[in-house]
């Protein structure tokens, strides 16, 4: 298009043709604007809709019984109490490991590495990881935790799963939220005598706080949704029965027999619903899918909402 | 903080304690840090020595050219072509999709829009990632196919064009990113300069950004395509579980991930030859991936270096 240009610039004498280009360029920018503006409304479009729709077909369903009761055979007796406790004992070991080992990584990776080629194979391992897909996660945990490692199909290893999946999200925060911290704050606590774990420990971390708590808060809501590993370790979809609760009245108070309880979690309850051929549990399905969604987007709604304030407090 | 307050060198023993948490933590972070080796490892350990039993009893060859699969009939045959093709199917019309509108969106976004826009839709854009997938498989299932049959002929209640739609728009807030900030790492001067030369914004996007951040897209399309092969749910859903050597996206096909899954919720003996074929599949799948993330990689490293 330049060259174009250039040469009807130089052979043509008459002013009117360079109006008419001139305004062809213009016209074209202002058509392919709004091609843009056009694409993102529908995209926008396809996300409301599909919300709309859960809402529509299954905010009905959701009472105090959808929440309380065991999923049935008849549709309309149905609820996600296993679901929604199961998803969040999951959720509660997926935290407990991928929060920490994500923090630790991360911040190793940023401050502590020499650059070398054991550093690089690191780097490379952890962009890879976060491109393998969830699946796959599955097979890993099926062969190794279930059966090598002889776990069973748990909620300790759905929730070392999980946590292996989303640590890639949270040390690409850490590293983010570390690196952002200025230079002069790790140099006034060397200054003053700390070693560097100290430094880390007192300066870094807590300065990096709200930069990680925005990761780890949207890698959980990803491990929220996540469905195709828990299938594959062989989450059971019927569970009728609550796992061990984890505290009880006498010595030493709490009991962690749940942690090696079969259990659903609410994206499979949701699955084993959508693959019924009567309508009525497809509601339940509905009904389930607004549950996730309210927790996941709310959980989302939280992250950006911790980043603005963040990016507010760094712009004073 | 010193444990002798009346002088001015803590002592010792706190120095040796100090030194000896230091190093610890330095150990535990590298520890840490090098987990992602060991998952790595672990992947590769578990799908190859679970599929090796599988390849001792079928051929790879028969795995490879094979055109049924059929692995618990009476009669088992094992070709892995139709998973294959009904996977490339959905993120072939996954990346159809996605190409052009995550290319023009991604030009919007870093040429176009006012600052204020960009800031709000990259988060809103972030939402469709945050949005469990068997909820896109509701939608696929339930809404879009009866929509859809309702214009298009012959759309079977499972088919692989809708849930390669849908998967198009997961895959396109991805894309979007990614190019997104490779446009952008195009350094202002050569955006003036076009300007200067008299060049509309849609002229120097396509003579000075699209070249100049070539790796970066092209890493984006690569990534793009490596996540909807990778993808599950939406597919197990709304594509059926039914292996089919099709050429009509149509018609329902079972892909690599929705066999694992469909297989996964029945009961498979620990060491049978059905059990092992999950992962051989897995393996395929795993090599596809690779294959996608790698070239990704380094393209996206390149655009990175390149400014």
């Amino acid at each position: 298009m330049t060259s174009e240009i250039l040469t009807r610039a130089t052979t043509a004498s008459s002013e009117q043709d360079e109006i008419v280009l001139v305004g062809r360029a213009r016209r074209r920018d202002a058509i392919f604007a709004g091609l843009g503006l056009f694409i993102l409304f529908v995209a926008m479009a396809f996300l409301l809709a599909l919300i709309a729709d859960l809402f529509v077909d299954g905010f009905s369903r959701i009472d105090m019984a959808f929440l309380t009761d065991f999923p049935s055979r008849r549709p309309e007796r149905s609820g996600i109490l296993s679901a929604w406790v199961g998803t969040c004992l999951v959720m509660f070991v997926t935290a407990m490991l991928a929060i920490p080992l994500g923090i630790a990584a991360g911040l190793y990776l940023e401050e502590y590495a020499p650059k070398n080629w054991l550093t690089d194979i690191i780097e490379i391992n952890v962009t890879n990881l976060a491109g393998v897909p969830s699946i796959i996660y599955g097979l890993l945990a099926l062969g190794f935790f279930v059966y090598l490692a002889g776990l069973g199909r748990s909620v300790m290893v759905a929730g070392m799963v999980l946590a292996l999946l989303i640590l890639p999200i949270v040390i690409v925060a850490t590293r983010e939220a570390v690196r952002s911290i200025p230079q002069m704050i790790r140099e006034g606590a060397y200054g003053i005598g700390a070693d560097k774990w100290q430094t880390m420990w007192h300066y870094i971390l807590p300065a990096a706080r709200p930069g990680i708590l925005t990761g780890a808060i949207v890698g959980l809501s990803r491990a929220i949704g996540e469905t195709a590993p828990i299938i594959t370790i062989g989450a059971l979809t019927f569970i009728a029965f609550l796992p061990p609760a984890p505290v009880q009245p006498d010595f030493p108070f709490v009991n962690f027999d749940w942690l090696h309880a079969p259990f659903t979690v609410m994206p499979i309850q949701m699955f084993n619903w959508i693959s019924r051929p009567q309508a009525a549990f497809h509601v339940n399905a509905a009904a389930t899918g607004v549950v996730l969604l309210i927790m996941t987007l709310g959980m989302n709604a939280i992250a950006i909402w911790i980043r603005f304030r963040l990016r507010r407090r760094i712009g004073l | 903080m010193s444990s002798s307050a009346d002088a001015f060198r803590p002592s010792e023993a706190f120095l040796r304690r100090r030194r000896l948490i230091d190093l610890g933590m330095r150990a535990v972070l590298f520890l840490s840090a090098a987990l992602s080796v060991f998952v790595t490892a672990a992947i590769v350990y578990v799908l190859v020595s679970e599929s090796w039993g599988f390849f001792t009893e079928v051929s790879l060859w028969t795995f490879l050219t094979d055109t049924q699969w059929t692995p618990v009939f009476a009669q088992p045959r094992y070709g892995i072509l139709p998973l294959l093709t009904a996977t490339l199917w959905a993120a072939g019309i996954a990346i159809a999709i996605a190409i052009p509108f995550g290319t023009v969106l991604a030009v919007y976004l870093s040429e176009y829009a006012p600052a204020a826009v960009r800031e709000t839709v990259k988060p809103m854009l972030e939402l469709f990632g945050a949005i469990p997938t068997v909820v896109y498989g509701y939608f696929a299932l339930l809404f879009l196919t009866p929509l859809f049959q309702t214009f298009i002929p012959g759309l079977t209640g499972f088919n692989l064009l809708v849930p390669g739609i849908v998967l198009g728009i997961m895959i396109l807030p991805y894309i979007v990113s990614i190019s997104e900030d490779a446009m952008r790492a195009v350094p202002a001067s050569l955006r003036e300069g076009a300007f200067a030369l008299g060049m509309t914004r849609l002229q120097t996007t396509f003579k000075v950004i699209i070249p100049g951040a070539f790796s970066g897209i092209t890493a984006a399309y690569l990534l793009g395509m490596s996540r909807a092969v990778g993808e599950t749910m939406v597919l197990a859903i709304a594509a059926g579980q039914n292996p089919n050597l099709t050429a009509d996206p149509r018609e329902g096909a079972a892909t690599i991930t929705s066999y694992i899954v469909q297989m996964s919720l029945g009961d498979l003996p620990h060491g049978s030859l059905a059990y092992q074929t999950i992962f051989a599949a897995g393996l395929a799948l795993f090599l596809l991936t690779l294959f996608f993330n790698i070239v990704g990689f380094f393209l996206r490293r390149r655009f990175r270096e390149a400014y």
